[in-house]
């Protein structure tokens, strides 16, 4: 059962000089009930802003185009009053760096209870016991719902900014790099309980990162992006053993293997500024694969299996 | 290996960062106010510098009778000794103008400089500043003025230094709290632990981040420095030998200029006051709001992003 459908996404920042920034151009996606996918890419290719948009928390310099089915409701159609009925209910987030964005003056606790409250889920008792209940079910003792940011360990904080994520039992997490910043002992701890959540809540997730080996650990899908648009997609396995896109099997030999005896390379350039239109495939000024093609026309999008689409003109042979 | 020769992406060249006078510029346009205020400001300094040599008649000439009547030769009237006002409010703008800079940049040498000490020492040398400072701001101004202006004298140097004496304070306070935020970024730290004195990182590193606070808030203190020399000046404690905009209104105050009927004598130099005043506001504020931007809270505003409608699907091109 599909519950988030993202139809052609289009995100577009002012810029001070009265220019426009193009920053998701146009992504599509689904998500099912208790799947993980994973969104990768280098910095600056739209992934945050793309999940952004899907909390609707746009900055106002912003402007936003494309439909966000939630159980096939468009609430992305009535702007901010349609988003701020979803808002934390329905989907949440973890955001960056959220185990520093604890107000260090209130308790946990009461940082947890706070969009409960604001969306008249719980109040008093009951919100207290379900609060406790939530940092138990990310493995924080609920008594511990009365200290301070400031007695967490990171791990923890992390654990608990995972908890107000789930304060209204939402149906999709938005995970923006959970684990940055975290040991990799923490780290795992951490993947562990996302998985587990998603697995025993039916909790669908999306997870934005660059770390492409964990991807392939917690998520059955990933989605590549480049420059704000989706240059492959697929199941983690599929484009791990048979990338289509010349980006993505760039992406994976840029990274350690423990088992491969081959080099890591490096891909040389950096991503395009998308404040100007971008003829041809915005990836060719790096790729190593690029034909005269690619220099007239966007890439048209390819199905190497079902549900595994590319959009590249050269077929990859892997 | 070859990938490594591949071309670098054309599309990244650097956006040059806007010249000094294009940024100063391109704020006024987004600042109406900020501009209103500068062309006002503008146009009392020329005045200020050049007034003398097209001031109509000179300072002390008597052109015609005891509160003579705005005519065409004299379009604000004559004062109780007969001089030209508009002449005398010409040559008062430079008095009015020098002692409110003056005055400002006292308060800001000496409340900048406690400040920064107080704020990046800390410990005692902080609490001893900070009392004093304390100790200066209950003073009543007033009074403080009356005292300096009889033990020292009536002279323009004096008055700007009552002005220092009174407005360091606020800027002391102001100064001392942003510096006690600048010393604790990383890079003051990095600099300590590579080895830098003390001087060496408030001057490049302390004071660099707090100069357009600085700058802000003296522009802010000029308008002070004027009123309160106005002020001073209506007391009857300015210097007497030089012309300033507060010393006209007082002596047309005290030669009952009211009684005559003389309103010559008194508005324009009240008016010329307050234009100064409301364009270093409108300079100073829109100097602050676009350094400080956290003034405006924009993050809890309700504006939203908007929507658009889809772009045409591109044929491929």
């Amino acid at each position: 059962m599909t519950v988030l459908a993202i139809e052609d996404l289009h995100v577009w920042f002012e810029l001070p000089d009265g220019k426009e920034l193009h920053a998701v151009q146009g992504i599509d996606l689904s998500l099912e009930r208790g799947e993980r996918l994973g969104l990768v890419g280098e910095s600056g290719c739209g992934k945050t802003t793309a999940i952004l948009a899907m909390m609707g928390l746009l900055p106002p310099t912003a402007s936003a185009a494309g439909r966000i089915l939630l159980d096939g409701e468009d609430i992305l159609a009535g702007g901010d009053n349609t988003m701020r009925a979803h808002r934390w209910t329905d989907i949440a987030m973890v955001f960056q760096g959220a185990m520093n964005a604890f107000d260090p003056v209130k308790t946990i606790g009461s940082q947890i209870r706070e969009p409960m409250q604001a969306a008249g889920l719980a109040k008093g008792k009951a919100a207290r016991a379900r609060t406790g209940e939530l940092l138990e079910l990310v493995g924080i003792a609920a008594e511990r719902q009365d200290r301070y940011p400031h007695e967490f360990s990171g791990g923890m904080r992390q654990r608990a900014a995972i908890a107000m994520a789930l304060a209204c039992e939402p149906k999709v997490l938005l995970a923006d790099e959970p684990t940055t910043a975290l040991d990799v002992m923490v780290q795992a701890q951490i993947l562990e309980l996302l998985i587990r959540l998603t697995d025993e809540l039916g909790l669908a997730m999306i997870m934005v990162t660059h770390d492409l080996p964990l991807v392939s650990q917690v998520c059955q899908r990933a989605a590549v992006m480049y420059a704000g648009r989706i240059s492959e997609i697929g199941t983690t396995s599929e484009l791990y053993h048979h990338p289509q896109h010349p980006y993505t099997r760039m992406l994976f030999r840029a990274t350690p293997d423990l088992l491969a005896e081959r080099d890591v390379i490096s891909i040389p350039g950096s991503p395009p500024r998308l404040d100007q239109e971008i003829i041809g495939c915005p990836f060719r000024p790096r790729c190593d694969a690029a034909i005269d093609t690619c220099a007239i026309a966007y890439p048209p999008t390819r199905t190497a299996e079902p549900g595994h689409l590319s959009a590249c003109f050269v077929e990859e042979s892997a | 290996m070859s990938l490594i020769d591949a071309p670098m992406t054309p599309l990244n060249e650097v956006r040059k960062s806007p010249s000094r006078l294009r940024s100063l510029l391109s704020f006024l346009r987004k600042h109406p106010q900020a501009a209103i205020g500068f062309v006002i400001l503008m146009f009392f300094v020329f005045v200020a510098i050049f007034g003398p040599y097209f001031a109509p008649y000179g300072e002390r000439e008597q052109v015609g009778p005891i509160f003579g009547t705005p005519s065409s030769a004299h379009p604000l009237g004559l004062d109780d000794g007969g001089i030209d006002m508009l002449s005398l409010l010409i040559y008062g703008a430079r008095v009015t103008l020098i002692v409110g800079f003056a005055g400002a940049v006292v308060a800001m040498v000496v409340g900048g400089a406690i400040g920064i000490i107080s704020g990046y020492f800390g410990g005692k040398t902080d609490n001893a500043l900070m009392r004093t400072t304390d100790y200066f701001l209950v003073l009543p101004d007033l009074v403080l003025m009356i005292v300096v202006a009889s033990i020292w004298g009536r002279s323009l140097r004096n008055i700007i230094i009552i002005i220092g004496l009174i407005y360091w304070t606020f800027m002391a306070r102001l100064i001392r709290s942003q510096v006690k935020v600048v010393r604790e970024r990383a890079y003051v730290k990095r600099a300590q632990a590579l080895g830098a004195t003390h001087t060496r990182i408030i001057f490049k590193h302390v004071i660099p981040q707090i100069a357009p606070l600085l700058l802000a808030q003296t522009v802010l203190m000029v308008a002070l420095a004027i009123f309160l020399e106005t002020a001073i000046s209506f007391l009857g404690l300015g210097d007497p030998s030089v012309t300033s905009w507060g010393k006209m209104i007082e002596t047309a105050f005290s030669r009952s200029a009211i009684s005559y009927g003389a309103w010559w004598a008194i508005a324009p130099p009240g008016i010329a006051v307050a234009l100064v005043i409301m364009a270093f506001n409108m300079v100073g504020t829109a100097a602050e709001d676009s350094l400080n931007p956290r003034l405006k809270v924009s993050h809890l505003s309700r504006r939203h992003f908007r929507l658009r409608p889809l772009p045409d699907k591109e044929a491929p091109k």
